[in-house]
């Protein structure tokens, strides 16, 4: 970040858009535009309110940082997205400020674009191979996809929304869709449009999955959810909330009983993973999954209005160096705490999360102990927190896949005072559905085991995201859903 | 939503009601919980134990106490009214066999849970023997039901105004020495209940089980916010409870985490009653007078 403020940022883009206007961009002059920062609220300020960080593109920047893109015919971006959007495609259209037509390259693929063009993790896919990055010598001088996506989702979003997709007449066919996450919420609109009847179930009170109970406000506002929502109830999908499939209804009846012809399995990332250290069930501690379900789903981070509680933390130490754990430590520090610090095993270039959620957390305030890991949780005796063991790494030699792998440094270990500790290291699969329905077959790890085209081992029943991948991304999941979408479709045309 | 069709009150902070969940009426078995919701947006999920089902009604019943500001918004509700999300059946069902002797023991609130347990335990051909124990006589609930179910029953209260003055430990032990040791113990209620009606077995290697209350949100294996450590290992309540042997379960362990949010939770419960906004006193205020005139043989 260069310090620059929201209008700055503005400012400067509608000069450097003015400088184009008319002009036959070589590749030498798109190099020399400047990336386009993404404007934020003042870190200090945001730090302490739940509204959303990053504020969006100007329409001036959106098109400046379209004019970089080199437009290579054998686009490496493409094979890096997920679900394979016709970035260039888009971008030029953006360029010639044909916002509209941009949007509708994007959804050819992509349903979801306001929620991934926030929450993908661009750095490693459609960026990472960007030629303008590799020229320029860094991935961060890519051409800024996610952001420009937003932009046009956004565009999109204030004008109306999207256009409904054309929905075919009815089939007379049904299809379960179980969980409302973003693999079930995208196979709900593949295999509506088909003309299928559609019903999604969910545990919850809301629908989206990650997207309501893990993504914080502040990332990801809750309003886009809901809206990509009702227009699937606008396209005739019916929901069935406070319904957990295997439980209140097994999956086999919904097949055999209740006219169901296929259905989707969703039901996302289950169980939180623990570090497996003493001390681990204090009061206290927490999974990242729990924190974040109180203050996101839960809304307990209202205080006033919220029934849920949240616990008073001012010390807080989050393990774990993902997404989850940025979340939890931003969170943390909204909540009220003096102190948010993460411990990673590793080095900050090793962290699987995503880099933007890394640099904003660092402007935040949130103090990154890198190389170091906690032995023990400490109590005071009474079953309540008060610190934590701590023991420090250093990077060894590379393992045969090239990374780094921390050893512990002996007689390192000191302890440090916290009240607080959120544990974000992954999630198990979720049991419940694998447990309550004969034939589902699963991995050693509890992963619902698909063939190519998300196909599970029951007849008429496909399966997609995290209870497949284990703990993956929005988009990865959208990916998965799209395909089995694909296949439902055409077992339907045969059944 | 699920429509409230009857409500009962046990006593001053007991109540009971009969749901519309006709999914949840065909699926339950012995030892469920469902989660229920009050107010989807700003609510609290709140778990609570199924007392009794009909299928064909397709109702389930739940009792609970008003322990805090959900149960409280909870009781505020009456025949006719809908309660927003009720989510279910949870947990694992108990596992009945005939095992022999079954002694079930419960505890005020969890006497509730535990008819249906006693029942499934009868049906399966146990003789049976049903321990049940309240502070004091108000707090006695489900009584005739039990006794209807039940070879033998054992009422006793904390103070003595009802039943046997004794703790629920004591006729347990006594069931434990005589000639007619039970085959199996299933404790619900308080935690320090349950850890002591497993440190009275304990002794006498006499199988127990528990059916615990933990924390909890989703209630579907997400949060990990009702782990547990159970023979020294982490068991999450929601999906590998609620029941688990109850001579293995780390009983301090357990009763420190409930009480993580007991000081949040009191300040809330003490605002609601010092706001005016609790409107359970008022209806118990209405009851009464309605009561007294009725019994006064004046019209309402």
């Amino acid at each position: 970040m260069n310090g620059a403020t929201g209008a700055e940022m503005a400012s400067r883009a509608k000069e450097s858009l003015a400088g184009l206007e008319g002009k036959d961009l070589t590749n030498r002059d798109r190099m020399a535009l400047p990336v386009q920062d993404m404007p934020c609220q003042e870190a200090a300020e945001r730090a302490r309110n739940m509204d959303e960080v990053a504020l969006g593109y100007t329409e001036a920047q959106a098109r400046v940082e379209a004019a970089r893109c080199l437009q290579c015919k054998n686009a490496p971006c493409v094979a890096g997205c997920p679900v394979s959007i016709d970035i260039p495609g888009f971008i030029g259209l953006v360029a010639k400020g044909d916002y509209r037509g941009a949007a509708d390259v994007i959804r050819k693929t992509n349903l979801l674009p306001a929620i991934c063009g926030r929450v993908c993790p661009q750095e490693k896919q459609c960026q990472a191979p960007c030629t303008l990055g590799k020229a320029l010598k860094g991935v961060d001088k890519a051409v800024q996809i996610g952001r420009i996506e937003r932009f046009v989702a956004d565009r999109e979003r204030a004008a109306g929304g999207a256009p409904m997709p054309r929905v075919a007449p009815p089939s007379g066919k049904k299809v379960a869709v179980i969980g409302a996450g973003p693999a079930g919420l995208t196979v709900a609109a593949d295999v509506r449009r088909e003309g299928h009847e559609v019903v999604i179930f969910e545990a919850f009170q809301k629908p989206g999955g990650v997207m309501v109970y893990g993504i914080p406000e502040f990332r990801l506002p809750k309003a886009i959810v809901r809206e990509e929502a009702e227009k699937l109830e606008r396209m005739g999908v019916r929901f069935e909330l406070n319904t957990l499939v295997g439980r209140t209804r097994p999956l086999a009846a919904l097949l055999q009983e209740d006219g169901f012809d296929a259905a989707f399995v969703g039901v996302g990332a289950g169980l939180p993973k623990f570090m497996d250290i003493p001390g681990e069930n204090l009061v206290g501690v927490f999974s990242a999954n729990e924190y974040l379900t109180r203050s996101n789903l839960m809304r307990a981070w209202d205080k006033e209005r919220a029934v849920t509680p949240i616990y008073p933390s001012k010390r807080v130490a989050v393990l774990g160096g993902g997404n989850v754990a940025m979340d939890s430590a931003r969170m943390a520090l909204r909540l009220g705490a003096d102190e948010v610090h993460v411990l990673y095993r590793r080095t900050r270039e090793e962290m699987p999360a995503r880099a933007e959620e890394v640099e904003h957390a660092i402007e935040e305030g949130i103090v990154f102990d890198f190389l170091a890991s906690p032995t023990e949780v400490l109590g005071d005796g009474k079953g309540v927190v008060t610190g934590l063991r701590v023991m420090s790494y250093r990077l060894g030699e590379p393992d045969p896949s090239g990374r780094r792998s921390p050893v512990a440094i002996e007689g390192s270990e000191h302890d440090v005072p916290y009240d607080t500790v959120i544990v974000a290291v992954g999630n198990e699969s979720n049991p419940l559905l694998a447990k309550t329905t004969p034939g589902l077959a699963v991995d050693k790890k509890g992963h619902v085991l698909v063939d190519a085209n998300q196909k599970t081992a029951l007849d008429g029943v496909w399966a997609g995201g995290d209870i497949v991948l284990g703990a993956a991304t929005v988009i990865l999941a959208m990916g998965e859903g799209r395909r089995a979408a694909a296949a439902i479709n055409e077992y339907l045309k045969e059944n | 939503m699920n429509k409230i069709i009857s409500k009962s009150r046990l006593s001053d902070e007991v109540f009971r009601v009969e749901i519309e969940a006709p999914h949840i009426a065909k699926e339950r078995k012995a030892g469920q919980f469902v989660i229920v919701q009050t107010d989807v947006e700003w609510g609290e999920r709140v778990p609570l134990t199924i007392a009794d089902a009909d299928p064909h009604r397709g109702t389930i019943t739940l009792i609970f106490q008003t322990v805090g500001v959900s149960t409280h918004r909870l009781a505020e509700l009456n025949a006719g009214d809908s309660i927003e999300a009720v989510l279910g059946p949870l947990g694992n069902p108990t596992h009945i066999e005939r095992f022999g002797r079954a002694v079930c023991v419960g505890g005020g609130i969890g006497v509730a849970p535990m008819f249906p347990i006693a029942q499934a335990l009868k049906k399966a051909g146990n003789h049976l023997t049903v321990i049940v124990g309240a502070r004091t006589r108000d707090l006695v609930i489900l009584e005739e039901e039990m006794r209807a179910v039940a070879d033998e029953l054992i009422v006793v209260t904390d103070d003595g105004s009802y039943g046997r003055k004794a703790l629920v430990t004591e006729p347990l032990k006594e069931l434990c020495q005589s000639g007619a040791r039970p085959d199996i113990v299933v404790a619900i209620g308080p935690p320090v209940m349950m850890k002591f009606c497993a440190e009275t077995t304990r002794p006498f290697g006499v199988k127990t089980l528990a059916s615990l209350n933990t924390i909890m949100i989703d209630g579907t294996g997400m949060c990990g916010g009702c782990r547990v450590s159970v023979g020294g290992k982490t068991r999450f309540v929601c999906v590998d409870g609620p029941e688990f042997d109850a001579h293995e379960v780390d009983w301090d362990g357990m009763m420190l985490r409930l009480r993580a949010y007991k000081p949040l939770e009191d300040e809330a419960h003490k605002a609601l009653h010092e706001s005016g906004q609790c409107r359970l006193t008022a209806m118990a205020d209405a009851a009464k007078v309605a009561e007294d005139k009725a019994k006064a043989g004046g019209a309402v």
